[in-house]
């Protein structure tokens, strides 16, 4: 694991047009866990601009599962079990403490070593040592943020995951498709256009991004590689070519061209370039997903008069729809192995527009987002936990998170420009 | 913008080609690529001036190319609609004839979403409203090679603002002349 802390995407075309983007948390769970992360100690010199310890903390407290203590407020600042006393953390009611050294070492490199302790039970529950260079300061907390996270919730982390979006200017002259940290940071643009670029979609392996462009011909779908930085044209058929979303093997993209004279879902073998049609109706049929089985899609409908999520099995071609409450659900993504659909909803003609979870198995649906209006493009992280979305928030397009159970909420604005069209990258190790 | 100087082309009865260049009425958006791209042509057309080709307009192809209707190149669409509304029939019937009557003539249909709802919906609901005015056309008895349609969907708004006066000017087909 240590030796895949190396490989880091690094993807640099442009540092012009940042959006630097913030968090701000707006709403964390009513029981969440009180936990410590004491500050790191550092053997050796060693400049960080953000400390490992830092970068945790705000890892645990933006999940909305944890009340983090600040360090101002610690008793003491213990670096190793010996000068560790539970009873100073009890005192502060602190159901868990992590400690950690820093040693750095003459070639660059550092080495973390931390444990995390419960308290109450006054017992070690993991400690894990990560190795890497200075640039990969941020990889390696996430990672172990990612630990403590599991250990304590029993779903796998999601702190070291990637998300894609969209910037503009306001004049909309200038679209940037950027990657960065799933907290926003290490921001990098892997795209600059003078043209719209919307539904980034990344591949299985997190190695390719597939988008669209809209040219003044039309639109187009792009696969961009990111190590190269080598873009390939998949898609310029007559009419529609969009939505791009790729199959849970990386084999095949998902996409929605109208060359038949309809917008209809197509499939096509991204070895073979065959184009294979899915959906035959003379209503819209748009916005693709697959479920994880690889088997089925799902899509977004204009058949039944409204937009709807239609599911098809591409093996039997059976189709069902799965929504019905509301008057217009649009661009369903998946949440914890298809048991939900994440979609845009709006409840009423004229109403306005949020996300939802509908839950498959018992047909619940639950407005998830409702301080922010003209929600859009769901994406859900690597762990089924939370979906990130665009949003409208002082008369700019943000970023902003929901968790799906629609408990924990937070803004990611940017400090220029508009941001839009999130795209959760999948795990990276 | 382009009904500066209509009329009074067709008073000199001459029918210049170059004329394509301000046929474009798009919004804010994308005036930028529009510039780019009329600044390529004008850099390419110094050098050999060619004998200008002259069109001889008929007295007929005259009156029509005056209806005031034909200024008009913008029909508005409903919320997640896409039919024809009865009040823009009159100017699409101006336009099926003109195109009819001038059989070079070639139109470029835009059509366009407000902000709300999904991109790749809006994109899609663009289309349509390309098509259901290509449709139209055709119907009247346009030639379908003469006409051309994309969708822009949400992406190059008319007006910028997120009220519903921005989204009823946002929810429109342009009707984009390349040669007339």
């Amino acid at each position: 694991m240590i030796q895949r802390l190396f490989i880091v995407l690094c993807v640099l075309f442009s540092v012009s047009a940042k959006a630097e983007l913030t968090i701000e948390i707006t709403q964390g769970i009513a029981s969440s866990i009180p936990i410590s992360v004491v500050p790191f100690k550092i053997n050796g010199s060693a400049d960080f601009k953000d400390t490992v310890d830092e970068i945790v903390r705000n890892d645990l407290e933006r999940s909305g599962h944890f009340a983090v203590l600040s360090p101002r407020d610690m008793l003491s600042h213990p670096s190793s079990e010996a000068d560790l006393y539970f009873r100073d953390w009890r005192l502060l009611k602190q159901d868990y403490v992590v400690l950690g050294n820093i040693d750095m070492s003459a070639n660059g490199q550092f080495q973390v070593r931390y444990q995390l302790f419960d308290v109450f039970n006054e017992r070690e529950l993991l400690t894990q040592t990560l190795r890497g260079t200075m640039s990969q300061v941020r990889d390696i907390s996430h990672r172990i943020g990612d630990a403590i996270y599991e250990q304590l919730t029993g779903i796998r982390g999601a702190f070291a995951t990637k998300i894609a979006y969209v910037t503009t200017n306001p004049q909309r002259t200038r679209f940037n498709l950027s990657i960065a940290d799933s907290d926003g940071a290490r921001e990098q643009v892997i795209l600059s256009s003078k043209y719209s670029i919307f539904s980034p979609a990344w591949a299985p392996d997190g190695k390719r991004i597939a988008y669209v462009m809209l040219e003044d011909s039309g639109s187009r779908v792009y696969v961009q590689d990111l190590a190269s930085g080598k873009k390939e044209l998949i898609s310029s058929n007559k009419g529609l070519n969009s939505a791009p979303a790729f199959s849970p093997d990386g084999n095949k993209l998902a996409l929605t061209l109208s060359k038949d004279g309809n917008p209809e879902i197509y499939v096509v073998d991204l070895n073979t370039r065959k184009f294979e049609r899915i959906t035959n109706h003379y209503g819209i049929d748009t916005e693709p997903n697959w479920m994880p089985d690889g088997k089925h899609l799902i899509f977004t409908s204009g058949r039944s008069g409204k937009p709807q999520i239609y599911r098809k099995n591409l093996e039997s071609g059976y189709l069902e729809r799965l929504t019905y409450e509301g008057h217009y659900n649009a661009r369903a993504r998946l949440a914890q192995d298809g048991r939900f659909l994440v979609l845009v909803h709006q409840a009423v003609k004229g109403g306005d527009f949020h996300i939802a979870s509908l839950d498959l198995t018992r047909g619940l649906l639950q407005i998830l987002s409702s301080d922010t209006y003209l929600d859009e493009s769901p994406s859900v992280s690597p762990n089924g936990v939370m979906v990130m979305y665009a949003a409208k928030h002082k008369n700019r397009s943000i970023l902003a998170a929901v968790s799906v159970d629609g408990d924990v909420k937070f803004l990611v604005p940017s400090k220029s420009g508009d941001v839009r069209e999130p795209a959760w990258g999948p795990y990276q190790n | 913008m382009q009904n500066l100087g209509w009329n009074k082309l067709f008073a000199v009865s001459l029918l210049s080609l170059a004329i394509a260049g301000c046929a474009s009425s798009g919004g804010t958006t994308d005036e930028a690529a529009t510039t780019t791209n009329n600044s390529v042509e004008e850099s390419q057309t110094q050098g050999v001036p060619g004998s200008p080709e002259v069109d001889v307009v008929t007295e007929e192809q005259a009156a029509m190319a005056a209806n005031p209707l034909l200024d008009q190149t913008v029909v508005y669409f409903g919320f997640d609609r896409s039919e024809i509304r009865p009040e823009f029939k009159d100017i699409l019937n101006a336009h099926a004839e003109y195109l009819v009557a001038n059989p070079q003539a070639r139109v470029v249909l835009e059509g366009h979403c407000d902000e709300r709802g999904t991109v790749e919906y809006n994109l899609a609901l663009g289309e349509r409203r390309a098509d259901t005015v290509k449709r139209y056309l055709v119907v009247q008895g346009v030639n379908p090679s003469q006409l051309e349609s994309v969708s822009f969907g949400e992406e190059r708004p008319a007006m910028m603002g997120s009220d519903e006066s921005s989204w009823a000017k946002n929810r429109r087909t342009e009707i984009n002349y390349q040669a007339r």
